[in-house]
């Protein structure tokens, strides 16, 4: 399969990989919102981490991903994208919109869903750490 | 010296057709185009005597007679003729009725053996499709438990084409034999590369293909046993009657003459070959261990064909890991690079994790393949995974002393 140019540069260059810490310690940790997605045998797995501020800013993001390519790329983009926006923006953040900035094929359309799930779990995350409730709508899928 | 990029290493997919072969060949397409059919002239006869010539070659590889060797397009006709072809003849009851017969074959042969014994079960007879225990190895005691006094066909492959691992083969058909059941395997990834003697070892129907042995695409054949026990078998393709009236149409004589030398040349070549392919495959397997953590090595420890490696890298995922490794030619078992989405059934079959399954590549050798190129794809497989384990929350949890399957993951 041919790659577009930009998930050949994410995968090179992954942007933003890491965490702020092990997964014990950014548990408990209300300024740290994790997300994790998808499972080892569906051959995908998606941890996001976002660094929000008390206003609601994401002020930095972290993550790491097993699969393929396109699912590495949608990753390290999200993390760009959701950086400096406030979880609601960063919610308005649609898979189509990582499908056509990566062009990505029809077949990876799910790894797109899986950056956009990650974002949304990471924020759901923080809003329950910080008692904010969570909107019922974020459930699309 | 410095290696050529990009590196072959899926000759179990198909190798590189010898230039002794192609050259073998030419004269058929220019000279010698006749029609091995046209009984009265030159140009017909030219073209059956290299059919003859290269039926001998065929025979002599697998210690057959040259009359019973039948020229397919390939080992899944072959396949296809010889498990279909048989159920059919002996079938215990007429077509349309239940309770035609059983038959035995295994999860992990090819879908070329798959499919048919599939399309047999819809059709009224009866398939046992034997499990393989974690190492992959069909053992004749296994097919001895699954015989029944209406079983008619066992048909296990040689070797597995994508782990290598090697079935009990002359001890499943000895079993056949004292059973008077028809015996069929799948040779494609072991003729050519390993000693084969139809007579020692119990084969009634042996189905291979030239370009897995350095011989051109599309043709193959399939050996049926002429004596003790007679076998028949039923024409998938009706027509002129070439192939002894079991493999109508006229022959592909250009491919068949190829295929019959790159027999030749097998046969010939397979001692030396066989040897320099062990060694490049230990050398492959070993630096890989010695180089990083949890590499596992699918399969048998030792029964598997010198020329296929199939590990798993933990925490890493295939495609990913082929994207690594762009300048190498090889193949994964990651559901990401088949058409399916599902990872490879032979290596959930073992009872490999999905996520280890997910995370396989198969580095196959030839003819051709060099020390420098093995190390060359041991350093770049090495730099991929170990760049994509520093992208892993896999491994991350790994080295936490998290134990991934306590985890409950949000499945999709
Ligand atoms: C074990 C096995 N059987 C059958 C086949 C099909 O062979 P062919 O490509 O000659 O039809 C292959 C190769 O793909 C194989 O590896």
């Amino acid at each position: 399969m041919a790659y577009s140019e930009k998930v050949v540069d994410h995968y090179q260059n992954p942007r933003n990989v890491g965490s702020f810490g092990a997964s014990s310690d950014v548990k408990t940790r209300t300024d740290i919102g994790v997300g994790i997605v998808g499972a080892p045998e569906c051959g995908d797995v998606m941890q996001l981490q976002l660094k929000v501020t008390a206003e609601g800013v994401i002020e930095d993001a972290k993550f790491k991903c097993f699969g393929c390519g396109s699912a590495i790329a949608s990753s390290s983009l999200a993390t760009e994208w959701v950086k400096g926006r406030t979880v609601d923006e960063a919610l308005q953040i649609k898979n189509t919109q990582i499908v056509e900035e990566l062009a990505l094929p029809p077949v990876k359309i799910h790894c797109s869903v899986l950056a956009e799930d990650s974002i949304r779990a990471a924020i759901e995350d923080w809003k329950k750490k910080n008692g904010i409730a969570v909107a019922e709508e974020a459930h699309a899928h | 010296m410095a290696v050529k990029t990009p590196i072959y290493l899926d000759n179990a997919a198909t190798t590189r057709c010898d230039p002794r072969v192609v050259e073998a060949m030419l004269p058929y397409f220019s000279e010698k185009f006749g029609n091995s059919g046209s009984r009265n002239h030159r140009f017909g006869w030219d073209a059956e005597d290299g059919i003859e010539t290269a039926r001998e070659q065929a025979a002599r590889l697998i210690g057959a007679d040259a009359k019973e060797v039948i020229f397919t397009s390939g080992a899944t006709e072959g396949n296809n003729l010889a498990v279909k072809g048989a159920a059919e003849i002996y079938a215990k009851a007429p077509a349309g009725q239940q309770g035609r017969g059983h038959i035995i074959t295994c999860t992990i042969e090819h879908k070329a053996v798959l499919d048919p014994c599939k399309r047999l079960q819809r059709e009224g007879f009866d398939v046992t499709f034997l499990d393989p225990p974690a190492d992959g190895v069909i053992t004749a005691e296994m097919v001895r438990a699954a015989m029944r006094p209406d079983t008619i066909l066992v048909s296990i492959m040689w070797a597995n084409n994508e782990i290598g691992t090697i079935n009990e083969v002359p001890e499943i058909g000895r079993l056949c034999h004292e059973k008077g059941v028809i015996f069929h395997t799948d040779g494609t990834q072991w003729v050519g590369k390993m000693p084969t003697d139809v007579e020692r070892d119990c084969i009634d129907l042996l189905s291979w293909s030239g370009h897995k042995m350095y011989g051109p695409k599309g043709v193959g054949a399939l050996y049926v046993r002429r004596r003790k026990p007679r076998v028949r078998l039923e024409a998938m393709i009706d027509g002129g009657g070439q192939e002894r009236g079991m493999r109508s149409g006229t022959q592909n004589v250009t491919g068949i003459v190829g295929f019959g030398k790159a027999c030749e040349l097998c046969q010939a070549e397979m001692e030396h070959d066989r040897e320099r392919l062990l060694k490049l495959r230990r050398r492959l397997e070993d630096g890989l261990s010695g180089r990083m953590e949890v590499v596992q090595v699918n399969g048998h420890r030792d029964r598997r064909l010198p020329h296929i490696a199939n590990i798993s890298f933990g925490f890493v995922e295939g495609e990913s890991l082929m994207m690594g490794i762009k300048d190498i030619a090889c193949s994964s078992g990651s559901a990401c690079t088949s058409a399916s989405l599902e990872p490879s059934y032979v290596l959930k079959g073992l009872g490999v994790g999905d996520e280890l399954a997910h995370s396989s590549l198969r580095l196959s050798f030839g003819r051709w393949t060099t020390e420098e190129e093995v190390d060359y794809a041991i350093e770049s497989i090495s730099k991929a995974v170990e760049h994509l384990r520093k992208l892993s929350p896999l491994y991350d949890l790994y080295k936490e002393g998290v134990d991934l399957s306590t985890i409950e993951w949000q499945h999709h």
